[in-house]
């Protein structure tokens, strides 16, 4: 566990942020399993620590893209609880009025450009962003979260071709949770992910994923230097998802061990690993994060019921937003 | 009135609006001193410099997508894709991502990017720089798709284009960019979706996509000679499509043909063939005709490449039969 600051306020604004996409990935998850969800989703749980720690370095001008695995993106970087429920559902309230879905929310108001559906297809887009930035002269930078698999992508290799050329302000935050869908990482990529980055020039950093402070310390660092034209940075953050690849994965003992899921489960937990920090370091009680708890599920069941009952769009949306005007 | 090339009107036009909007930036292979292997682009380097007429590395979907990203921040990108056929090589950039943000997020997220690329055959470039991938592009909800038949068309599409708060994507033929044209000096801009009536005609509508405007227009000079009046429209953008001039005309005339230089099949020919079947059967005394390059890919030799591209005496003999009465059958 990184050093401890003194700034209580930031440290339990990212307790409940992590706890808030635990939370929201639960009812998520129930939500599929009953029934009552359409399509497919992806589950972020286990994976807290990357989205908190790197989303709270960053404001709201700054731009983030997501992947399909996205819910803990857009909760990170301050989306709310009832537009997303009800965007997962395919409600008109949600945050793409129902068009997008659980693999393309997007909350512009808040910098997240959109989760993708296309693994590694959200790279040329953060990196335009961080062009427009540039070219602009304005100091917002873009992170652009994908998974260990997407390293496998020929577009991530001409994006940071062009980044590094043009000391564009992106952080590539890869993270590493081992498996490329149904398959081990190591099975399929050769060499190590940061020397991916190196050979373009490009400064690379290997970080605990499931320690929060280390991550937020780490990406504070590098968004500052981005923002003086220092960048790009690339991050790989080990971690790991609790869920299969989507929620129909449930027997997946073929590709991952129990063993290996109950390890990380009960001794790498980021929510539990900070929540004992923040106790040992008399932050708070364990009375005072059990209250913050409860109120995140009552505000995720307070959600999830508004979006049950909340409205399908109309059908005159059908063909709206093809395109704009 | 002066008269430019189309080369010089796609040149004035982007330099003109990259005047009046400091977020239009140019994006491409040698764009910058090279000005593109076809010249287009020569000069704006010095008026704008390297930061607005930005030199990539050949990494057609990288740079397409950095496109992506910087219209959909506020930018005003104009991506130039040295040649029509690496269209291949950006379909998700284009497809999966430019034409799609707006409708997955319901509006709240906009693309206003250009993607300038070129089409046509019979420059014994082969099959791999000769392709008109028109149909392919058009058939994307989410994509306009423009194709200037000529200078004054080209610049006034262009301008157009980059206002768009839309990905457009013009198709320029790689043989009309010498072609010069009449182009007023003062500003004007050609509105999407508005077909233009080249020449007015009562027995037989010819529809004509870029260079084919100037089969069918030479087509109709030998028609003509022989008593047949042709009307011949240039749709002038693919999408959207100015299908109420199209089908007023038909209605006029009763008999159409289409020319494009894609593909026959599956192509731009057959869309607008089906609609004015569609839309207007009763008034047609024939079946729409389609006439595309054949089904083939493009060959080198010239003997062979001639022969996949319509010609005005083929539209012209196919009019002449479609006027007889004689039923032909696409190919």
């Amino acid at each position: 566990m990184a050093k401890a600051k003194s700034n209580t306020e930031d440290y339990l604004r990212m307790y409940r942020q992590m706890v808030r996409i635990r939370t929201f990935e639960d009812n998520a998850n129930q939500l599929y399993l009953s029934a009552k969800m359409p399509g497919l989703t992806h589950m972020y749980s286990g994976e807290e620590a990357v989205a908190v720690g790197i989303c709270e370095a960053l404001t709201d001008d700054d731009r983030i893209t997501s992947t399909h695995r996205g819910h803990g993106h857009c909760v990170a970087k301050g989306a709310e609880f009832k537009q997303m429920f009800c965007e997962l559902l395919g409600k008109a309230e949600g945050y793409c009025r129902g068009k997008g879905g659980s693999m393309h929310i997007a909350d512009q108001s808040h910098g997240n450009l959109g989760a993708n559906a296309i693994v590694g297809g959200s790279m040329g887009i953060a990196t335009g962003s961080a062009l427009r930035a540039k070219l602009q002269g304005a100091d917002d930078v873009t992170v652009c979260f994908f998974g260990d698999g997407a390293t496998a992508q020929g577009l991530m290799y001409e994006v940071m071709n062009m980044a590094a050329l043009w000391n564009l302000p992106v952080i590539y935050a890869c993270e590493n949770n081992g498996y490329s869908e149904y398959t081990k990482t190591e099975e399929i990529a050769a060499g190590s992910i940061t020397a991916r980055a190196e050979a373009f020039g490009i400064e690379a950093h290997r970080v605990d994923g499931q320690d929060v402070l280390a991550v937020n310390d780490l990406t504070r660092k590098l968004v500052a230097r981005a923002r003086k034209g220092e960048g790009p940075f690339f991050m790989e953050l080990m971690t790991y998802r609790y869920h299969g690849h989507h929620v129909g994965d449930i027997n997946r003992e073929y590709y991952r061990s129990k063993a290996e899921e109950k390890e990380w489960k009960e001794n790498r937990d980021p929510i539990i690993r900070f929540r004992a920090h923040l106790v040992s370091e008399g932050i708070a009680t364990e009375d005072d994060l059990d209250a913050m708890n409860a109120e995140v599920e009552k505000d995720a069941a307070e959600a999830v019921a508004y979006a049950l009952d909340a409205a399908y769009p109309d059908a005159s949306e059908v063909d709206m937003h093809v395109f704009a005007a | 009135m002066r008269e430019i090339t189309l080369s010089q009107a796609v040149n004035e036009a982007i330099a003109e609006e990259m005047r009046r909007d400091a977020s239009v930036f140019l994006m491409g292979e040698d764009v910058a001193e090279a000005g593109t292997p076809f010249k287009v682009l020569s000069g704006l380097v010095e008026e704008f410099g390297t930061e607005r007429v930005i030199d990539t590395p050949i990494s057609e979907p990288g740079f397409v997508g950095l496109a992506v990203g910087a219209a959909m921040t506020g930018a005003r990108p104009i991506v130039d894709l040295m040649f029509g056929d690496f269209i291949y090589l950006v379909m998700d950039q284009l497809c999966n991502q430019a034409a799609k943000q707006h409708y997955m997020s319901g509006g709240k997220l906009t693309v206003p990017m250009v993607l300038r690329t070129n089409m046509g055959a019979t420059r014994r470039s082969a099959a791999q720089h000769s392709q008109s991938l028109q149909a392919l592009v058009a058939h994307i909800p989410g994509l306009k798709v423009a194709m200037p038949s000529s200078a004054y068309e080209a610049k006034g599409l262009m301008k157009t284009a980059i206002r768009d708060n839309n990905p457009v994507v013009i198709f320029e033929d790689k043989l009309m960019y010498q072609d010069k044209a009449p182009v007023p000096e003062e500003e004007y801009l050609i509105p999407f979706g508005v077909a233009n009536v080249k020449r007015q005609g009562t027995d037989i509508t010819l529809i004509g996509t870029s260079s084919m405007v100037q089969v069918a227009e030479k087509a109709a000079e030998i028609l003509a000679l022989e008593g047949i009046s042709a009307e011949v429209i240039d749709p002038r953008t693919m999408v959207p499509l100015d299908e109420a001039t199209l089908l007023e005309s038909v209605k006029k005339t009763s008999r159409a043909i289409v020319i494009d230089e894609g593909h026959q099949s599956y192509g731009v020919t057959a869309e607008i063939a089906s609609r004015l079947n569609e839309k207007a059967f009763y008034h047609l005394d024939a079946p729409v005709l389609r006439m595309g390059a054949m089904d083939v890919p493009v060959p080198f030799s010239p003997a062979l490449e001639d022969l996949t591209v319509p010609t005005p005496e083929q539209v012209a003999a196919n009019a002449r039969k479609l006027c007889a009465g004689e039923l032909i059958h696409a190919a």
